[in-house]
């Protein structure tokens, strides 16, 4: 029996799925206790688990990604809140040069499983500081897992995998998606991480997207079908591991890809694929790999200027034509 | 043997901050004279700070109004930190800086910087905000404490010139957990630069009360780590604000070095117009917070000193209101923005970067409005 629930409470019921089931799981942020999280993701979790598992910490993120590190060492496993994206830079440090390396410089001895979950990306209209979409930096820092879940259940599914990985694991949390619904079965949910899916066949062209651009890539696979053109949508879900295989695969069946992120236009995400794609799969190509992208700026704050720059439905559609034609 | 001795010469001691904080002005108005915080203000100066609070209450309030109106995207309140914010701008000079985070429109006022120019980064439109360079006012910093660098960076940079400005940086309670203050108040005293480290501590971090925020005995011990005197205030009590942030402003300007000053006040509003105090704190606290009103003993000294009468009141009162509704005008009236100049001022200057990315966006937009029209 599946249940309508939004990403939101996805993310709660997330957390405390693995936090009954593992003790030595817990929760560390700013916020997340007695105010329930500034995008109430996390209410109710410090009533059920109290404040020893369900831990509000002084503004100071180096100091949360520290000591969620140093409690990974001990054999615990963090979620650790960094509130909004764009605050990763303020912790970075602990991120990419001692989390990422640990496991490496210490010749695997050390294992550090432990989540950081944070809001990203635009849509809120809360300007160039609150809206970035950094899923791209992480995932130019070797030794960090990168997952971004669309919608709720598979929310839950890699956040449990997350959870039990035993690598630092960045998860983003779109979050525009928040209010966002979904279908979600009773029940434990744990899916693996590293794979992408198939969230609508086609023959024509390939379409790949993450996080909240992978409900626009539907809408506008539904355009495209009007139009004659059968696109075949794949939810990404992770960057790294990156799914190849899914990806090469639909784009020898389509020959067309086009790849449609919130990632600024430079070294955004959707270049690693198109390049993955040309590489290993040119021979099969009948049109431009193609990127759909914000420009390379950053984002607006006003309703109308942030929705006319991140990736539309029009802009997609246009740009899967363009692929085709 | 061999460890190197630190480069303080002071007596740490010197360095704490008063047993008390720093108080003028009693609940009923009543003024004390403390020798060592005199008010070397006049009656013109004593009407302006009234004159600055009562704006700044009016402004504050009329952008919750255009937040709720839809108008604003956001706006962080700072009902109930006038005194603070007026008390210590008005111990700077013009030439000073002002280095505030996005709860400064108190500040804004007194420094004379136009409140609808501060409104258009909550609302987002694509216009330019003030110009930092108008009234030594540099631009909101959204990040937690980021301005605290700024403002050790510019200072340092004035000493540089020998230019004899001070700069201020106001941050919260909150803010002093983050690594930026902290880095930026060891600049300052290894380099005695000429800044004041203003920190407004209103109680509560968004959700985080101060008992959960640090464990030291107040936030102004904080300062003799970095070797600068910690000064402690009633942050309710302008007087108070005033008299001792002069007492910082002018160390610094004679070359003395930097301080760090923590004013208590109570941040009476939600953290922004986006939180919810009431998942965390009663109304019985805020009740009890309110009856510190800053601006009702203000008002209450002016009236006794034969200051402020009925008509001098209504005469604030109205200038208040009037820049209130020519705030919110500008705000009505602003134009929506246009999406072409988004490449503007991302780089200094467009050389060919974005060439082909404007051509796109303009034929999106051209396709799309040819849509709507048809």
């Amino acid at each position: 029996m599946a249940e309508l629930i939004t990403y939101r409470d996805a993310v709660k019921r997330a957390i405390a799925q693995e936090m009954r089931r593992d003790d030595s799981v817990y929760l560390i942020g700013e916020d997340v206790g007695d105010a329930g999280g500034v995008f109430k993701a996390t209410k109710g979790l410090l009533d059920e688990f109290g404040p020893v598992r369900v831990r509000d910490t002084p503004i100071s993120e180096e100091a949360i990604l520290g000591a969620a590190m140093g409690a990974a060492m001990t054999g615990l496993r963090p979620i650790a809140e960094i509130m909004f994206s764009d605050f990763l830079a303020t912790c970075w440090d602990l991120v990419a040069v001692e989390m990422a390396k640990t496991r490496y410089m210490t010749d695997g001895q050390v294992t550090l499983p432990l989540v950081i979950r944070t809001a990203n990306g635009g849509g809120l209209r809360f300007g160039a500081q609150h809206s970035q979409a950094v899923e791209n930096w992480a995932m130019a820092v070797p030794g960090l897992k990168v997952v971004a879940p669309s919608n709720p259940h598979d929310l839950i599914g890699l956040f449990a995998a997350a959870v039990r990985d035993d690598d630092p694991v960045l998860f983003f949390e779109q979050k525009s998606l928040y209010p966002t619904k979904g279908h979600v079965e009773e029940g434990e949910i744990v899916e693996e991480l590293g794979t992408a899916k198939i969230v609508r066949s086609g023959t024509d062209v390939t379409i790949v997207a993450l996080a909240s651009m992978v409900r626009r890539a539907e809408q506008a696979a539904d355009e495209l079908a009007e139009q004659g053109i059968s696109a075949e949508v794949i939810d990404l879900r992770s960057l790294v591991p990156l799914d190849a295989t899914t990806i090469i695969e639909s784009v020898v069946k389509t020959s067309r890809l086009v790849t449609v992120e919130e990632n600024p236009r430079l070294c955004g995400w959707g270049s690693e694929v198109v390049s993955l794609v040309a590489e290993e799969a040119f021979w099969h190509l009948d049109g431009p790999l193609t990127r759909v992208t914000t420009p390379h700026i950053p984002l607006p704050s006003a309703d109308a200027l942030e929705d006319e720059v991140l990736p539309s439905v029009q802009r997609i559609v246009d740009g899967c034509v363009k692929a085709v034609s | 043997m061999g460890a190197s001795q630190p480069a303080g010469d002071v007596d740490p001691s010197t360095l704490l901050p008063p047993a008390e904080p720093v108080h003028l002005l009693d609940p009923d108005g009543t003024y004390h004279e403390d020798p060592d915080h005199p008010v070397d203000l006049d009656d013109d100066q004593l009407r302006m700070l009234y004159r600055h609070m009562v704006v700044t209450r009016k402004v504050d309030r009329e952008a919750i109004n255009l937040q709720r109106q839809g108008q604003l995207g956001v706006y962080a309140s700072l009902l109930g930190q006038e005194a603070a914010q007026v008390g210590g701008a008005f111990a700077l000079s013009e030439e000073d800086w002002v280095f505030p985070s996005y709860r400064e429109m108190g500040a804004a006022v007194t420094r004379g910087v136009d409140t609808g120019k501060m409104l258009h980064l909550f609302r987002g439109t694509w216009l330019s905000d003030h110009d930092p360079y108008e009234h030594h006012f540099a631009l909101y910093s959204i990040p937690i404490g980021t301005q605290a660098l700024h403002a050790a960076g510019f200072a340092m940079g004035a000493k540089f010139d020998d230019n004899p400005i001070v700069t201020m940086a106001y941050f919260g309670d909150g803010a002093t957990s983050e690594g930026d203050p902290h880095e930026a108040m060891t600049f300052a005293g290894v380099f005695k630069a000429p800044v004041v480290f203003f920190v407004q501590n209103n109680q509560w971090a968004i959700s985080v009360p101060l008992d959960q925020q640090t464990a030291a005995p107040t936030l102004a011990h904080k300062a003799v780590g970095y070797g600068m005197p910690g000064h402690h205030c009633d942050g309710n009590d302008v007087l108070a604000t005033y008299a001792v942030t002069r007492k910082a402003v002018d160390r610094a300007r004679s070359g003395a070095g930097p301080a760090l000053i923590e004013a208590l006040t109570y941040r009476m509003e939600a953290h922004t117009t986006s939180d919810d105090p009431s998942r965390y704190r009663t109304r019985q606290e805020e009740e009890e917070a309110a009856k510190t009103d800053p601006i009702v003993r203000y008002k209450l000294f002016l009236e006794k000193e034969g200051l402020l009468d009925a008509d001098l009141g209504e005469q604030v009162e109205a200038e208040a209101a009037a820049e209130a509704t020519r705030m919110r005008d500008e705000i009505y009236e602003a134009p929506h923005g246009d999406p072409m100049e988004l490449f503007e001022h991302v780089y200094v200057d467009d050389t060919g970067h974005f060439e082909r990315q404007r051509e796109v966006l303009a034929t999106e937009l051209a396709a799309r409005d040819g849509e709507v029209s048809a």
